[in-house]
């Protein structure tokens, strides 16, 4: 696995993709990924959410290396 | 001896965190599933003054998550019958009740007054509005939010390069993205573990504690027992969304931001009751209790996008239904047909009247 990356998926976000946790080739940047995953799972296209590459929520585009983990954050309203 | 001794002899902590729990005040938005075990552990850690703000009242439902209440409260705001419970049991904390939802218009003379602010809302509107007013007072701010199985806490605008929600999320979901407990369902338990992990960065914020979750994010997840924690850094996003004054603040529509209609309560739509105003039950045929008024007009909300051009000689619609969950979609259903009526969703819908 030269060149993969792992995925966690919370809140609706795990439920559209259908795990919390899954390893994909690694498109090289944030916005490449963003591309990706919204082309595989086409729900997603309506939801709001951030990323955190290594546990680093991410502002603007990021590079993205073999190994990083990136989390897929939706917002939560629920009390 | 006194209540107190179990947590004044813990290294770190001692007289002088006592004094400094004693010393604060705290303002509960939201006395639901989070809230619920924020006021349990925050007045049993002594907390000295605690005013609870929450304008909804107790139903069947609540009763998994929010320990707080029993059969007996059924109807009852939860704000009072929170500090009814507390008062009882402890005289030493000053209690205050404030049985409102908060608004652009009394945010910032609810919150002015306290040390530290807890986020236990349920909805995106509030959790806006209220982390835009502590941005603008510079309060910190308990954040938790659930999500089915799973939490989110953190603290803003605590530490030398404060945060807030805003850097995480910028700007609200699209309306209705983001279903609610109402929709999803949640297990007591969760909102009790995140209930606690807020009272617990209060209690780190206001004594000196430890090190808060300031710049951090932590994710809990119920089911695997997983916890996470990611960074948050400030977004120059969040600062041009976040209004830069009061009157700015005072101007913003939360509601329709978040959830595109806007909403009125069942004050404000009586006083726009008349000739040219639809007034509107979208509730299904059998809903209790039903109304019956002159000018009412009855539409299930399922049969409401084949029956949009009833409302085509009306100035401006009023739309409500059970829990205004519905009427914000009937209104927005409406708006896009008649983006020139003014259409209003009435909120809290049939629930809120009862009260």
């Amino acid at each position: 696995m030269p060149d993969q990356i792992r995925l966690k998926a919370f809140g609706m976000l795990a439920e559209k993709i259908g795990t919390d946790s899954l390893e994909i080739e690694n498109p090289g940047s944030s916005e490449a990924l963003r591309r990706q995953l919204l082309q595989q799972f086409p729900s997603l296209q309506t939801l709001t959410f951030r990323m955190a590459v290594d546990r680093k929520i991410i502002q603007a585009e990021t590079d993205i290396s073999a190994g990083q983990e990136i989390a897929l954050l939706p917002p939560f309203s629920g009390g | 001896m006194d209540r107190f001794e179990r947590q004044v002899i813990l290294p770190g902590f001692g007289p002088e965190g006592q004094a400094k729990l004693k010393q604060a005040s705290v303002l509960v938005i939201g006395a639901g599933g989070l809230g619920c075990p924020v006021l349990l552990y925050l007045a049993a850690a002594g907390v000295g003054r605690i005013s609870v703000v929450d304008g909804d009242v107790v139903s069947q439902s609540n009763l998994n998550r929010q320990i707080l209440y029993g059969e007996k409260d059924l109807g009852k705001n939860k704000a009072d019958t929170a500090v009814r419970y507390f008062q009882e049991k402890y005289s030493d904390i000053h209690w205050t009740a404030i049985p409102e939802f908060i608004t652009v218009d009394n945010a910032q003379a609810f919150i002015f007054h306290y040390d530290l602010v807890i986020d236990g809302s349920d909805n995106f509107p509030t959790r806006y509005l209220v982390n835009d007013a502590c941005v603008l007072l510079k309060k910190p701010l308990v954040y938790g939010s659930i999500y089915q199985h799973e939490g989110q806490v953190s603290v803003f605008n605590v530490g030398t390069q404060p945060c807030n929600y805003r850097d995480v999320f910028p700007n609200p979901p699209a309306p209705q993205e983001i279903p609610s407990c109402a929709e999803t369902g949640v297990l007591g338990v969760l909102p009790g573990i995140i209930g606690n992990l807020m009272a617990l960065e209060a209690i780190k914020v206001l004594s000196g504690l430890g090190k808060p979750l300031s710049n951090k994010l932590l994710l809990f997840n119920s089911l695997n027992s997983q916890f996470q924690e990611l960074e948050i850094h400030p977004n120059p996003a969040s600062q041009s969304a976040i209004p830069t004054s009061w009157n700015e603040f005072h101007q913003r529509d939360y509601a329709l931001a978040c959830e595109g209609a806007q909403q009125l309560t069942w004050n404000e739509a009586m006083k726009l009751m008349g000739q040219e105003v639809a007034f509107v039950d979208v509730r299904e045929p059998g809903e209790e209790p039903p109304l019956e008024c002159t000018g009412l007009v009855k539409v299930p909300f399922s049969t409401l996008s084949d029956e949009l051009d009833r409302f085509e000689e009306a100035e401006e619609i009023l739309v409500f239904c059970q829990s205004g969950a519905r009427s914000q979609k009937a209104a927005q259903l409406l708006q896009q047909t008649y983006p020139d009526k003014k259409i209003f969703s009435i909120r809290g819908g049939i629930n809120a009247l009862k009260s």
